[in-house]
């Protein structure tokens, strides 16, 4: 397989202190980067994938400390490799407690255009890349009865907008098939948390005009594992955004078709 | 970069928790109820790129037999008594037989195992792996002196039969070698003969540490059994007071109806042990003591009636063996009084010359931090020959910790201070119920050349590194690799 990178860290668990195990997919930048770092704060051994590897090769590097981070150059539309990628991570990992599926892109899209290549590349990475990661932590999970799910989805997938039919697809598909796991995995001990970021300071930002409420990645990641640890099943981030959508949610079509959100 | 492992399917998946629940670890789970099935887990085992670890009861309080994303086999369904000869009390069992189905097999024949655990739910080979002690390590000393032969089946599939004349240095290293070596598949025992399904015992107080202590050498002529339980909220004048028993069988002649106390029916426990409460709410109740306070509450309840009811003199009276040794397990689900956080235990053993301050400064260092231990049981042991010994001719003190979700770095802090008083007072660790050894301090008890002679002997019964456990992970493994 690709060449692994990791911070060179090898302390052993001990029973008083676990270091718990996840996988962060799409870590290479924003907020899945800002996850990586995070969560080796807060003690977790972490197992980071994305195409890129300078840049997980920067991040690797940046993080020091006590706890283990491993990073696998991965492209998650390689559905086939995924199964081995992630018995690879767990097993490197010793374990596996929480997934946090962040990869996602968000190609820009003219008023007239209908590009099918952009539309497959967005249902390829944001929602197929999320079943072929999380179907795996889910059914480790179930097994094992404990563990933690992590889908970041989009206040976009709350309503269908003008602006990238495939985008808000994708997130809103993304948000009904984390309620289905997360229905499925009730009983099983395991919780499943929907994020919908607003706007977070990303790259997926450049070039995007009237963003407001906007916060750091570093903040984001706070925030999302926070929702998280208090078992929250959807958590808009940062918090306001879940009343901007609670009302944006019962706009009539007819309205929110002439509105500029 | 390593090599992928060919996959192993997911479907044996479990999470394998330490018996104090504070801990544990997901791995590939198998039964096997054959040796056959034994060899095929193995097998798949290696063309699977997984290392092996062995589970017999469960009742290890840490990591002995947890083996983190590899294979773990519980060995409890090799569960046969396949010889038993009631002339000479030699019998031949599988390892998953338990300590309890071995007293039940026995008794009437008036016989009983000469060395068992405060719980009658462990495995033979679970005892034979840790060599564990009972109340009478001062005189029987551990469970392996009374094992005259095992049939050990190692990392290449073969069997190997070891007693103290063949395979001797393998023998005197797989018993307390914590599943290291091989995989016991048969082990034969000498059991000892009992005229009565009763025990005497006296029970008296002791109003301070040292004359707790002085209690153990001053009664062990002719005592079979000695164990003291140390009030560990006493200070003051009253600092290590406690609670002493001790036991002895009874002679030939002394039981009016042997047959009648060697019966079954005989040694059972009334359902509800408290009167009013049926046993198995137990744990509930016990919840509401299971904190700093309530245990005050207890720890000195006890004391104060140990001490009405026996005084400084001692009181005797007749006690089924079953009902002396495991009274624990008559109460179901005791330790979930401790919450979801478990518990923990630190166990350590010194020499008869630094006991007394070792365990006056361990107390006072849980007084200090306010983190009391809920239970403080002190015994007495002899030194014995296997390889990974931990009992000198001294005592042994084992303190439990309640875990909360908040409490485990200021009890990990705490471990490490206790750490530095072991090794200050030549202190030795129990592998059966430690959680938070670390390697050096590991070295530092056991002595450099006896660790060295331990990694010596892995690599030549077992140079793959086949078997392991977290507890190997966590202990040994960074010193095999230095
Ligand atoms: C309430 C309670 C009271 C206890 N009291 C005592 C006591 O008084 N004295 C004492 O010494 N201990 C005591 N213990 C600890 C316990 O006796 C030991 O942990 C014992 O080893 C447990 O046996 P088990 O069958 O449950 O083995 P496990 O805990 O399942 O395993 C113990 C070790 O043995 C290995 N092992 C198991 N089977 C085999 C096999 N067939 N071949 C090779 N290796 C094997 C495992 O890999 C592991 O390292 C107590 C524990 C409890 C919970
Ligand atoms: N920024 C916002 O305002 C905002 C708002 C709502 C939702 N979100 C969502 O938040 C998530 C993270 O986005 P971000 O803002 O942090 O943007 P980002 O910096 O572009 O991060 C996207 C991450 O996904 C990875 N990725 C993309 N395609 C991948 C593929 N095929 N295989 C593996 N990894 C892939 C990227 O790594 P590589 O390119 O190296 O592969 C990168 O690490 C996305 O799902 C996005 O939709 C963001």
């Amino acid at each position: 397989m690709t060449n692994i990178q990791t911070n060179g860290v090898t302390q052993s668990v001990r029973p008083l202190e676990p270091q718990p195990a996840a996988i962060v997919v799409g870590a290479s930048s924003g907020i899945g980067a800002a996850l990586v770092k995070e969560l080796a704060k807060r003690g977790y051994r972490v197992g980071a994938l994305a195409r890129r590897e300078d840049k997980l090769d920067e991040l690797v590097a940046g993080i020091k400390g006590q706890t283990l981070v491993k990073a696998i150059p991965h492209d998650v539309t390689d559905y086939e490799a995924i199964p081995d990628v992630f018995s690879q991570l767990v097993d490197e990992l010793g374990g596996l407690d929480l997934i946090i599926y962040a990869a996602g892109v968000m190609p820009n899209v003219g008023p007239e255009e209908y590009d099918f290549e952009k539309d497959r590349q967005q249902v390829e990475i944001n929602l197929l890349g999320a079943m072929g990661w999380l179907n795996l932590a889910a059914r480790r999970f179930q097994i094992t009865k404990s563990g933690t799910i992590i889908g970041i989805g989009s206040v976009a997938g709350d309503r269908g907008r003008k602006g990238n039919p495939a985008y808000h697809t994708t997130k809103g598909a993304l948000a009904t098939y984390l309620e289905s796991l997360r229905n499925r995995l009730a009983d099983s001990n395991v919780q499943v948390t929907t994020i919908k970021p607003g706007f977070i300071d990303t790259a997926m930002l450049d070039g995007v005009e009237g963003t407001f409420w906007v916060i750091s990645p570093e903040r984001a990641a706070e925030l999302i594992l926070n929702a998280a640890e208090k078992k929250r099943q959807i958590a808009y981030v940062p918090f306001q955004w879940r009343f901007v959508m609670l009302i944006i949610k019962y706009i009539p079509s007819f309205i929110f078709r002439k509105l500029s959100v | 970069m390593p090599t992928l492992k060919p996959e192993l399917p997911d479907d044996h998946l479990e999470y394998v928790e330490a018996w104090g629940r504070a801990s544990g670890s997901v791995a590939h789970v198998f039964r096997p109820s054959t040796i056959d099935e034994l060899k095929k887990n193995f097998k798949l085992a290696q063309e699977t790129g997984r290392t092996i670890g062995f589970r017999g009861g469960g009742n290890s309080y840490g990591d002995a037999f947890g083996n983190r994303e590899n294979m773990v086999l519980d060995l409890s369904r090799l569960n046969r008594i396949t010889d038993w000869n009631p002339e000479t009390g030699i019998i031949k069992v599988e390892p998953g037989v338990t300590v309890e189905q071995l007293w039940r097999y026995v008794l009437a024949d008036g016989w009983w195992p000469p060395v068992v655990t405060g719980t009658a739910k462990t495995t033979v080979g679970g005892c034979a792996a840790m060599n564990t002690h009972g109340k009478n390590g001062f005189v029987m000393g551990t469970f392996g002196d009374h094992i005259t032969e095992f049939e050990m089946l190692m990392a290449n599939g073969r069997k190997k039969v070891c007693n103290r004349e063949k395979n001797s240095e393998l023998f005197h290293a797989a018993i307390g070698g914590f599943g290291m070596f091989g995989c016991f598949t048969s082990l034969t025992m000498q059991l000892k003969k009992i005229y009565s399904g009763h025990l005497e015992v006296e029970g008296c107080s002791r109003p301070n540490l040292a004359s707790a202590m002085s209690w153990f050498d001053e009664n062990r002529d002719g005592a079979d059994y000695l164990v003291g339980w140390l009030d560990s909220t006493a200070k003051g004048s009253g600092f290590g007071r406690g609670e002493m028993h001790k036991a002895r069988y009874l002679q030939p002649g002394e039981d009016p109806a042997p047959a009648r106390t060697l019966s079954l029916q005989a040694q059972a426990i009334p359902d509800s042990i408290m009167g009013i409460i049926p046993k198995s709410s137990m744990w509930f109740y016990m919840g509401f003591f299971f904190n700093n306070f309530g245990m005050k509450m207890v720890n000195t309840g006890k004391y104060v009636a140990a001490r009405m009811l026996t005084g400084e003199k001692g009181k005797k009276y007749q006690q089924p063996h079953a009902a002396y040794h495991f009274l624990l397990d008559y109460v179901p689900g005791w330790k979930w009084g401790y919450g979801r956080g478990g518990l923990i235990q630190y166990q350590t053993f010194f020499p008869k010359k630094t006991a007394e301050d070792a365990f006056a400064a361990l107390l006072k260092l849980n007084q200090e931090r306010r983190m009391p231990n809920y239970l403080t049981v002190v015994k007495r042991h002899k030194p014995s020959d296997f390889l990974v010994s931990y009992s000198p001719d001294g005592y042994s003190m084992a303190m439990d910790f309640r875990i909360t979700r908040h409490n485990r770095e200021a009890v990990s802090r705490m471990a490490r201070a206790m750490d530095e008083i072991v090794v200050k007072h030549h202190g030795q660790f129990y592998f059966a119920k430690d959680s938070t050894l670390r390697p050096d301090i590991a070295q530092q008890t056991m002595g450099t050349e006896k660790v060295a002679e331990v990694i010596r002997l892995k690599k030549k019964y077992d140079s793959k590194f086949f078997f392991q456990t977290d507890l190997w992970n966590r202990v040994f493994a960074p010193l095999a690799k230095k």
